[in-house]
């Protein structure tokens, strides 16, 4: 106690940032190699649910990467919490040459980074020639990736972040329920309330999510079914006004709607100690639908499941009958900070990471490369079946909330959007005054844009 | 002469290693803070701006830096008084009475604080569960004959929920520091007060309290500041972001925000508050030493 009083009286002293990073500074003694360009370059990746299932990922793509190019890595960073450990060091000014790690992660250190302009334009690997390949990289990545407002956030044409690990999201429920029940799945948001009622009355809920944060992901699909792409557009620009458009108005119906279909137990366990539960919720029937990733039968194989469970996932239902359905692809991203030591050696790995021999070695970690033709790797049926969704007719939805310029006391796009869905759902906030709240914050994000 | 000088050199030398230290990694960061707060920069931009005191005037109308600092005050006050109340009670009684394994109840009592946080979390999670398995729905449950399912992480239990983790985390800390001063407390004394006639609950509330008075008085500095800090990583590692914000997880989202100044901002004005806090508690419980 003695000791973590004091440790944490550093954190009164308003340094917790540093405290935090203590174990970076440990961590990092050996890694002032930076200054030493010929000597090889450093890779940072997150320690994701990928290394789990093979903790070999990335030292494999290294080696294959040295064999390839004869550039060495002399220092794989493979971190649960990587902002923590690179995070000190970074504001040292000692960055890693290549970060592999996404947005929307709590710490928002990719997001800090695209603010503030610290990352490489990588335009340019594009037409790069793939290490062993005779491709370049841009005909390699397929359609969509590298021109949405993720990868090139300043909307100039100019691509900054290499899309990486991609699949679909979408809701998640239990197929074999809806078997058993003879209930349909629903097509369109008004199926979708029937449902609700039907289930409600044996005691099912309809909803349920992981955290607030999980409504990314599906906050973008819905805004792309209820007004398609333009809309989409507008409204991650914050345009003026936006808010106050039908296409906006349904939005915010369809998600206070679901609010209230959801099971009330969720937000109390919509935390990172927690969320597990809520997944459990749709093994164990007591909520239909929730929205999630393709990793989740990955995540979730060894929970207890009802009898006769069956991972299923749909796009997002349309609000009339007869719309191509639309699902959010989701994909992680890696990054060159623009003050690394070795850009170009950096610019070699990032494109060598959509090689066929690396796109094999993360394949077999179910993590799916976003390149033409990716699909004959994509192994275990359920993933088959997951990635499958566009085939069968949803229409892929792309981009995020455009970057503002971080301001004091307006708060991040999760914070602004997501969290207080938290609140909907236990009925502490309504709907109009969630709206009310987004409409200021927007105004101010406009203003801000980057 | 000579010697004195000497050994003035020799103090210096043992005095330097510390010192250096206390400067580098306590005071230089610390007036960082300050001066930090005066500018606006990312966490990891090279470029800052000097914004004066902008931050601050953002963070007094922000109203979610006020909600969190009313959660800090709240979680002082209620951790404090439960805290102190319960650990002065087990004091009392595991050193004033005969009780078998009077040492088993000590190491239990200690054993919450010895766990890291993460642990806490967890043990906590199944406690609070939402639905009838979870501990405390379950007794409740039990007791009331029907089916009570509280959602404990969830507004607006989640500020209790707070309390009753970090008060089961301090109390064993707390006790055993009280015992420790209660035990030097001479066994004349009681002796003569039962003679006089003073039962055991004016023996402690006349001989116990007053004579560990100094002792009580340190830890309710440590309680400040502890309540200030653990609360940051009670809020963190247990519950949903943004439904409980305390003034230093106000603190850290600011800076994954990219807003390091106002960050430091938020720290400045923590820094203050602990310290007027502990401050006034100090002069405010000041007493004449009681010897005996």
């Amino acid at each position: 106690m003695k000791k973590i009083s004091r440790r944490s009286f550093l954190m009164a002293a308003g340094i917790s940032a540093a405290a935090l990073g203590l174990t970076a500074c440990g961590a990092d003694s050996q890694s002032a190699s930076g200054a030493e360009a010929k000597d090889g370059i450093s890779v940072a990746a997150l320690s994701s649910a990928y290394v789990e299932k093979n903790p070999a990922m990335w030292d494999e793509i290294c080696e294959a990467f040295t064999e390839q190019t004869g550039i060495a890595v002399s220092k794989l960073t493979l971190e649960k919490n990587l902002e923590d450990v690179i995070g000190a060091s970074m504001q040292g000014g000692d960055y890693p040459d290549v970060v592999c790690l996404s947005v929307g992660r709590p710490a928002g250190l990719t997001e800090q980074f695209v603010k503030d302009k610290l990352i490489a334009d990588i335009t340019d690997v594009l037409s790069m020639t793939i290490p062993g390949e005779e491709e370049t990289v841009g005909k390699k990545i397929a359609g969509g990736f590298t021109d949405n407002s993720i990868t090139n956030p300043y909307g100039d044409g100019k691509t900054y972040l290499a899309p990486m690990f991609y699949g679909p999201c979408g809701l998640f429920y239990n197929a074999g329920l809806l078997e058993e029940k003879g209930w349909k799945l629903p097509t369109t948001w008004d199926e979708m309330w029937e449902l609700g009622e039907q289930a409600q009355a044996e005691g099912i809920y309809l909803f349920t999510y992981p955290t607030a944060g999980y409504f990314d992901t599906f906050l973008y699909a819905l805004m792309y079914t209820v007004g398609g792409p333009e809309f989409f557009d507008k409204a991650t620009h914050y345009e003026e006004g936006i808010w106050d458009t039908d296409e906006a108005k349904l939005c915010f119906e369809i998600i206070d709607k679901l609010a209230s279909y959801t099971n009330p137990k969720t937000p109390s366990q919509a935390n990172n100690q927690d969320f597990k539960m809520n997944q459990q919720m749709v093994l164990d029937n007591q909520a239909i639908f929730m929205p999630n990733g393709t990793w989740i039968a990955g995540e979730m194989k060894d929970s207890p499941r009802a009898e006769g469970f069956k991972w299923g996932m749909t796009a997002l239902p349309t609000v009339k009958a007869g719309e191509a359905p639309y699902s959010y692809t989701w994909f992680e991203q890696t990054w060159i900070p623009k003050d690394a030591a070795n850009v170009d050696a950096a610019k070699q790995f990032v494109a060598f990471l959509y090689s066929d021999a690396a796109c094999a070695i993360f394949a077999k970690a179910g993590a799916i490369q976003p390149v033409l033709g990716i699909s004959e790797l994509v192994e275990d049926e359920y993933s088959k079946e997951f990635y499958a969704i566009y085939d069968n007719g949803a229409k892929a939805a792309m981009g995020n909330f455009a970057p503002y310029k971080s301001t004091a006391g307006l708060g991040t796009v999760s914070e602004v959007f997501l969290e207080p869905i938290n609140a909907l759902v236990s009925k502490n906030l309504t709907r109009d005054q969630w709206v009310a709240d987004i409409k200021a914050a927007s105004d101010k994000m406009r203003e801000n844009l980057l | 002469m000579k010697s004195d000088k000497r050994r003035i050199g020799f103090l210096l030398f043992c005095l330097a290693p510390a010192t250096i230290l206390f400067l580098v990694f306590m005071i230089l960061p610390t007036l960082n803070v300050f001066r930090m707060s005066l500018f606006e920069r990312g966490a990891y931009s090279p470029t800052e701006t000097f914004v004066g005191m902008s931050n601050f005037v953002t963070l007094f109308g922000d109203v979610k830096f006020i909600t969190a600092m009313q959660n800090t005050v709240l979680l002082i006050v209620t951790v404090t008084i439960i805290t102190f109340a319960f650990a002065l009670v087990f004091a009392g009684i595991l050193t004033r009475e005969k009780i078998r394994g009077q040492n088993f109840f000590r190491i239990v009592f200690y054993i919450p604080n010895i766990l890291s946080i993460v642990v806490i979390a967890g043990i906590f999670s199944a406690i609070y569960k939402p639905d009838s398995t979870g501990m405390l729905n379950s007794i409740a449950s039990f007791l009331s004959g029907k089916t009570v399912e509280i959602l404990w992480k969830d507004q607006p239990m989640v500020i209790v929920s707070i309390i009753i983790a970090m008060v089961w985390q301090a109390i064993g800390y707390y006790m055993v520091m009280y015992m420790a001063s209660m035990s030097a407390v001479s066994e004349s004394l009681y002796e003569s007060a039962s003679l006089d006639g003073a039962g055991r609950l004016t023996q402690f509330f006349q001989i116990t309290i007053p004579l560990i008075w100094t002792n009580i008085r340190t830890t309710l500095t440590f309680f400040i500041i502890s309540t200030i800090n653990m609360a940051f990583l009670f809020v963190k590692a247990m519950i949903a972001p943004g439904m409980a914000d305390v003034g230093l997880s106000f603190m850290y989202n600011q800076k994954d925000a990219g807003l390091y100044g106002y960050s430091m901002a938020a720290g400045v004005v923590m820094f203050i508050f602990s310290f007027a806090l502990a401050g006034l508690v100090n002069l405010v419980t000041k007493r004449d030493v009681q010897e005996v």
